[in-house]
C-alpha cells in the first residue's frame, strides 16, 4: 500500500514551509521514528519524522522547495503487504492536493496568512534618494535591536530561550553569536522574578531588552511592569528613570486559544508612565523599537506572530528610527476614517479594498503608538471625513476605539455626523475550534458593515 | 535571648562603637518624631517605624564601600538615615513637602536616593527582591565590583518571586546580599504561623546559596556577617543570605493595635535585647567615664531630629505643577 507523506504544520501559524533537506531517498526502508527530513517553518529548521514503517516510494517535493502549503503530498510511503498502488489521497486532507511549487532559488515572499499582504506604506519617512529592502517583521525587530546593541553596550536582551535556541520565534537570531552570553541572556521560566530584575538593572544603569515569550506569560510580571517600572520615575521626583523594554508577541495567533491570545493594547495603555506601540509593518516594527530602546521610560513593544513573518518595505538607512506617538496616515479618504493598529491594520485594509469597490473612500489611520495617543492626527482627519470607524483585536469594553470614541466626543463633537463605532475583538474569552476562532476575532465583513452604518450607505 | 557574643569579645573600637550608637540612635529618635508628627495628622496614608531593629541596616552599612547600592520595602526610613540620607530630606517627604527627597511625590514607602544609592523605598512586599537582584546584574555586568544589600522581611520571605530571584541570583553569581529582616511577624502573622520552615536563613539552600542567622539585636554580630557576606559577593561568589534576627517594638504600621504579641513580650525584647543600650553597655564597658560623651550625643540627634521636623513642617506643599511633571523622564 502506497500512502502519502504529507507537508507537516509545525508551527501554529505555519501555512507553507520548505522541505530543506531530504535524509532518505526513494527505496530506502524507515521505521517509525526515522528522521526523514528537515522542515524549514517560518520560525526553525525542524526535523520530520515517519510516522509509519515501510519503504521510500517517491519523492514528490524535490529539496529547496519553497512555499510547500501545509497537507500537500511530499513523498509516497509503501507500507508492507503491497507494493506501487497509486497514492492514496489522505483520507483525512479532503481537499485535493495543493499544485507543488517549482525549486526556487530566492527567498520567499510573506506567507499568505493574513488577508492583507502588507504594501508599501504611502506615507514613509524615507529620505528622497533612499532605496528600500523588503524584510520581514521579524527581521526588523531583528535589525532593530542589533543596530542599538551595537551602538550602546549598556543594551542588553534578557528572556526565555532568546540565547541558544536563537528566539522561541526567531526574533533574536544570531543576538547571542555576535553579543555574547552577558549581553544575551536566557532566563528560567520566571517572568515575574525577570520581569523585576530587569527593573532593578534599568535602575542600575543598563537599557534592558525583556522579551516574553508571549505576553499572555506577562501578566506573571505585571506587577513590576507596572508598579516597579512605570511609577518609579514619578515616585523618585524624577530621580530614577526606568529605560527599558518589554516586547514581544501579542494578542492572537492561531489555534492557540484562551490563555495564549489576547491582546494587551488596552491593559498597558491605561498606565501613566508607560508608553506602548503596537506596529504593523516592518519599517514602524524596525523604527519603533530602535526609538523603545533609546527612549529614557519603559516602553511596551506588542508584536504579533502572526505579522512576524509578513515581509515590507524597510529604507536602507544606517540609523532609521521612528519617533514614538506619532501616527501614521496609511491612506488618505474623504468618507470615514478608519483607525487602527497592529494586526488590525490587516484586516482594515482588507475591508477598505471592499469598501473601495463600493465607491467608498476611507482614510485609515495606523496608530503605531498607543501611548502617548497621536489623537491630533485622528482629530484632524475627522474633522475632514466626520465619521469614524475603529479596528482592534482587543476585547471591546475599556477598548482604545471606547477612549478614541471619548476624544472625538470632547474635541470634534460639532464635526461628527455619525456615532463612532467601535470594531472590536468579541467580549469571550478566545475559542479553539477554527470557526469560532474566526469569529471571535474582528472581521473585515465587520469593519465594512461598520462604515456603511456611519456612512448611512 | 541568649548571651550577646560581642559583650564576652567586643571586637570594635570606641569611635566606631560610638558611631554605631549615634547612627542606631538618631534613627530611633527619628522614628519617635516621626509617631508623633503622625499622631498630629502632619504625616500621612502608611507610616511603617523601624524602631527596635536598628542595629541591623547599621550594622551593615557599617562595612559598605562607596557605591554599594540598598533597596528594601516600605519600612526604609532607618534605611535612609544609615546610608546618609539627610534627615530633614527624609522627614520632608514623610510630610508630603516639596523639599522630600522625591519632592513629595513618594512619601513614606516610596522615597529614593540616586546619589546615596539608595534605590527605595517599594510598597510591594517582596517586590524589590528582583530589582535588587538586577542591580547586582548591573553592577555585574559594568564591572563596577560593588555589592547591593536587598533587605526584606519574613513575610516577604514567602514571595514566590523571591525564589526566582535567588535561582536567577545563584546561575549567574550575581554579588548580592540577600538579608531578611526576620521582625517576627508578617504584619499581624507571626512566623510560626506563616512559614513551614522558620529558618530562613536556610531558604537559599534549594539555590546553594549560603545562609547563616544572626542576631540582628547586636550591632556588631550584624557587622561582622555583613562582612562575611559582602567578602563573598565581591569575591564573585555569588548571593549571600542574612536573616537578621530582630524585633520591632511598634506595630506593623501606624493603625495596627497589635493584638497579636503580648505587652510582655514587647517589653520583655525592649528590657533585654534593646541593640541601643547594648552598644551603649559596651561602650560604658570599654570607657569607663563615657557617659559625657554619650549625653551630648543624645542631646545632638534630639537637636538634628527637631530641626528635621521643623525643617519639613515649614517647608511648603509641592507647586501643583507639580502633579504633571516626572511622567516621562
Amino acid at each position: 500500500m502506497e500512502s502519502n507523506i504529507l507537508m507537516p504544520a509545525l508551527s501554529p501559524t505555519m501555512e507553507t514551509g520548505t522541505v530543506a533537506k531530504w535524509m532518505v531517498k526513494e527505496g530506502d526502508s524507515v521505521a517509525s521514528g526515522d528522521l526523514i527530513a528537515e522542515i524549514e517553518t517560518d520560525k526553525a529548521v525542524m526535523e520530520f519524522e515517519a510516522v509509519d514503517d515501510g519503504t521510500i516510494g517517491r519523492i514528490l517535493i524535490p529539496e529547496g522547495t519553497q512555499d510547500v502549503a501545509v497537507n500537500t503530498p511530499i513523498a509516497t510511503l509503501i507500507t508492507e503487504g503491497e507494493s506501487t498502488a497509486a497514492a492514496i489521497p489522505e483520507s483525512l486532507a479532503s481537499d485535493a492536493p495543493a499544485p507543488v511549487p517549482e525549486p526556487v532559488s530566492q527567498p520567499a515572499t510573506a506567507p499568505a496568512i493574513a488577508a492583507a499582504p502588507i504594501s508599501p506604506p504611502p506615507e514613509i519617512e524615507i529620505p528622497e534618494g533612499v532605496s528600500t529592502k523588503k524584510i520581514t517583521v521579524r527581521q526588523a525587530l531583528n535589525e532593530a535591536m542589533a543596530e542599538e546593541m551595537r551602538r550602546d553596550a549598556s543594551v542588553f536582551l534578557m528572556g526565555e530561550e532568546v540565547a541558544e535556541y536563537q528566539g522561541a520565534y526567531k526574533v533574536s537570531e544570531g543576538l547571542l553569536q555576535e553579543f555574547g552570553s552577558e549581553r544575551v541572556v536566557d532566563t528560567p521560566i520566571t517572568e515575574h522574578g525577570f520581569a523585576g530584575l530587569g527593573v532593578g538593572a534599568a535602575f542600575g544603569g543598563l537599557r534592558p531588552i525583556v522579551e516574553f515569550m508571549t505576553f499572555n506569560f506577562a501578566m506573571q510580571g505585571i506587577d513590576h511592569i507596572v508598579n516597579s517600572a512605570a511609577k518609579t520615575l514619578y515616585m523618585t521626583g524624577g530621580q530614577i528613570p526606568c529605560p527599558i523594554v518589554f516586547r514581544g508577541p501579542n494578542g492572537a495567533a492561531a489555534r492557540v486559544a484562551a490563555q495564549h491570545s489576547q491582546d494587551y493594547a488596552a491593559w498597558y495603555s491605561h498606565v501613566p508612565s508607560l508608553k506602548v506601540v503596537q506596529p504593523y509593518c516592518a519599517a514602524d516594527a524596525k523604527g519603533l523599537l530602535k526609538s523603545a530602546i533609546r527612549d529614557n521610560n519603559p516602553v511596551i513593544v506588542l508584536e504579533n506572530e502572526i505579522l512576524y513573518g509578513q515581509s515590507s518595505e524597510v529604507p536602507e538607512l544606517d540609523d532609521f528610527t521612528v519617533p514614538l506617538g506619532r501616527a501614521r496616515i496609511w491612506q488618505e479618504g474623504s468618507d470615514v476614517t478608519l483607525v487602527s493598529f497592529g494586526i488590525g491594520m490587516s484586516h482594515t485594509l482588507e475591508a477598505s479594498k471592499i469598501l473601495e469597490s463600493a465607491g467608498i473612500r476611507a482614510e485609515i489611520i495606523d496608530l503605531r503608538t498607543l501611548r502617548p495617543l497621536d489623537t491630533e492626527t485622528v482629530i484632524a482627519s475627522v474633522k475632514k471625513t466626520n465619521r469614524c470607524v475603529t479596528v482592534e483585536e482587543g476585547w471591546p469594553v475599556c477598548s482604545i476605539g471606547n477612549h478614541i470614541g471619548s476624544v472625538l466626543m470632547n474635541e470634534a463633537f460639532d464635526w461628527l455626523d455619525a456615532p463612532v463605532i467601535n470594531c472590536t475583538g468579541k467580549d469571550v474569552p478566545m475559542p479553539y475550534a477554527a470557526n469560532l476562532e474566526k469569529l471571535a476575532l474582528v472581521t473585515p465583513s465587520e469593519i465594512v458593515e461598520a462604515v456603511k452604518a456611519v456612512t448611512y450607505s | 535571648m541568649a548571651a550577646r557574643k560581642s559583650a564576652s569579645k567586643p571586637r570594635a573600637t570606641v569611635n566606631e562603637l560610638l558611631g554605631y550608637y549615634r547612627d542606631m540612635l538618631l534613627i530611633r529618635r527619628f522614628e519617635e518624631k516621626a509617631g508623633q508628627l503622625y499622631g498630629m495628622g502632619k504625616i500621612g496614608g502608611f507610616c511603617h517605624l523601624y524602631i527596635g531593629q536598628e542595629a541591623v541596616v547599621t550594622g551593615l552599612e557599617a562595612i559598605t564601600e562607596d557605591g554599594d547600592k540598598r533597596v528594601t520595602a516600605y519600612r526604609d526610613h532607618g534605611h535612609m538615615l544609615a546610608c546618609g540620607m539627610d534627615p530633614k530630606g527624609v522627614m520632608a517627604e514623610l510630610t508630603g513637602r516639596a523639599t522630600g527627597y522625591s519632592r513629595g511625590k513618594g512619601g513614606s514607602m516610596h522615597m529614593f536616593s540616586k546619589d546615596s544609592h539608595f534605590y527605595g523605598g517599594h510598597g510591594i512586599v517582596g517586590a524589590q527582591v528582583p530589582i535588587g537582584a538586577g542591580l547586582a546584574f548591573s553592577d555585574k555586568l559594568l564591572r563596577t565590583g560593588k555589592v547591593t544589600f536587598t533587605y526584606f522581611g519574613d513575610g516577604a520571605a514567602n514571595q514566590g518571586q523571591v525564589y526566582e530571584t535567588f535561582n536567577m541570583a545563584s546561575l549567574w553569581k550575581l554579588p548580592v546580599v540577600f538579608v531578611i529582616e526576620n521582625n517576627r511577624y508578617a504584619m499581624g502573622t507571626s512566623i510560626q504561623r506563616a512559614s513551614s520552615t522558620p529558618e530562613l536563613h536556610t531558604r537559599g539552600s534549594a539555590f546553594g546559596i549560603p545562609g547563616e542567622s544572626v542576631d540582628g539585636m547586636d550591632v556588631l554580630e550584624v557587622r561582622n556577617a555583613g562582612k562575611r557576606a559582602a567578602k563573598h559577593c565581591r569575591s564573585e561568589k555569588g548571593p549571600y543570605i542574612l536573616e537578621m534576627m530582630t524585633y520591632r517594638y511598634r506595630g506593623h504600621s501606624m493603625s495596627d493595635p497589635a493584638k497579636y504579641r503580648t505587652r510582655e513580650e514587647v517589653q520583655d525584647v525592649r528590657k533585654h535585647s534593646d541593640p541601643i543600650d547594648h552598644a551603649r553597655e559596651l561602650l560604658v564597658g570599654k570607657k569607663p567615664g563615657i557617659e559625657a560623651t554619650l549625653k551630648e550625643v543624645d542631646s545632638e540627634i534630639k537637636a538634628t531630629v527637631n530641626e528635621a521636623a521643623e525643617f519639613s513642617l515649614n517647608s511648603p506643599e509641592p507647586d501643583v505643577a507639580e502633579l504633571w511633571t516626572d511622567v516621562f523622564a
